[in-house]
């Protein structure tokens, strides 16, 4: 499994056996398939969020465009924060990998803080321009704008709490296999948002000032 | 247990390095994206084009180097999964965005919505 196309699996003439003829898959590649199905799936209602949001950005009945209200430095923050916690939750992965507890407990915190510093630096962006009056309802464009970025925040904050529970199984019930395929799950969620907030920070704040 | 353990061992290699080299080519993307954004040092309607190239850059260095998309037969399945995805959502993105472009196109102007309310 570890070198792949290299090590063909042969039948008793020496032959190698095809993939499809190999019997049932191991619990692990069901498992990391299974969840990669449900990721993709994710993705296609992210890509009808963006497609959405695309069509009503010009859609500002009067109101402000989105290079009018969008700070750029807190936007940068944010990518900043999920790109070093997607790393840190790969070193998580491989501590956990190796059974070591301690390691996986400090990049396990790590990924939290740095995921739950996202979420607060998107709350108080939402807040701000909610308290400015440009809340959701006041345009096309801003219910398209808090309808995609409030979809990923949601993700993200369920990837918080999911995180939490995993912590909570490896302190009752150890790094033991099937926690550890759970915690491979979550690492592959963990990243997934992080490829949705390339576009989003592409698409949305960095497309605003070119439009 | 001992044999699935092995297994989880081997199925993908377990060392730091593919992170770094993919947290480091993230972080140069990022900041080649969000610097040249705010400059004006390529020509303005190209500018689109640029930042979706960094972009689709990234994405795919997420996908080689956190997520282990490759060519291994695991890998396989994945990729084929994830070509299927990618299909969805360039028909959802670009079918949306070439059909209201059409519809808006199609729209009458104000001046002679007003004319045909007379």
């Amino acid at each position: 499994m570890s070198g792949g196309a290299n090590t063909a699996v042969l039948d008793a003439h020496g032959r190698p056996i095809p993939l499809s003829e190999r019997g049932p898959a191991s619990t692990w590649s069901m498992i990391s398939f299974g969840f990669w199905l449900f990721l993709l799936s994710d993705i296609v209602i992210f890509a009808s969020l963006f497609a959405t949001y695309a069509v009503l950005s010009n859609a500002t009945a009067g109101g402000p465009a989105g290079h009018d209200i969008f700070e750029l430095k807190g936007v940068f923050i944010e990518t900043c924060c999920l790109l070093a916690s997607s790393f840190s939750c790969g070193l998580m992965l491989i501590a956990a990998r190796r059974r070591q507890l301690q390691r996986f407990y400090v990049w396990a915190v790590v990924t939290w803080v740095l995921g739950a510093a996202f979420i607060s630096l998107e709350v108080s962006e939402f807040s701000d321009l909610v308290a400015k009056g440009f809340g959701p309802s006041h345009s096309a464009f801003l219910s398209a704008f808090f309808t995609l970025v409030g979809t990923h925040g949601c993700h993200v904050s369920s990837g918080l709490l999911w995180l939490l529970v995993m912590m909570t199984q490896v302190a009752t019930l150890g790094l033991r296999t099937t926690v550890v395929r759970r915690l491979f799950c979550f690492s592959l969620f963990w990243h997934a948002l992080d490829l949705v907030w390339i576009g989003v920070f592409t698409i949305v704040y960095l497309g605003s000032l070119h439009v | 247990m001992s044999d699935t353990n092995s297994e989880l061992e081997d199925e993908v290699s377990t060392n730091a390095k593919g992170y770094m080299a993919g947290l480091g080519l993230a972080i140069l993307l990022t900041l080649a994206s969000f610097g040249l954004a705010r400059t004006h040092l390529v020509w303005g309607p190209g500018m689109p084009v640029l930042l979706a190239v960094l972009a689709i850059a990234q994405m795919g260095i997420h996908l080689v180097f956190f997520m282990h998309v490759n060519a291994s037969e695991e890998g396989e399945n994945t990729a084929l999964a994830l070509g299927f995805g990618i299909f969805i959502v360039f028909l959802v993105v670009f079918g949306s965005l070439v059909i209201m472009n059409n519809l808006s196109g199609f729209m009458p102007t104000m001046d002679q919505l007003m004319k045909m309310q007379r």
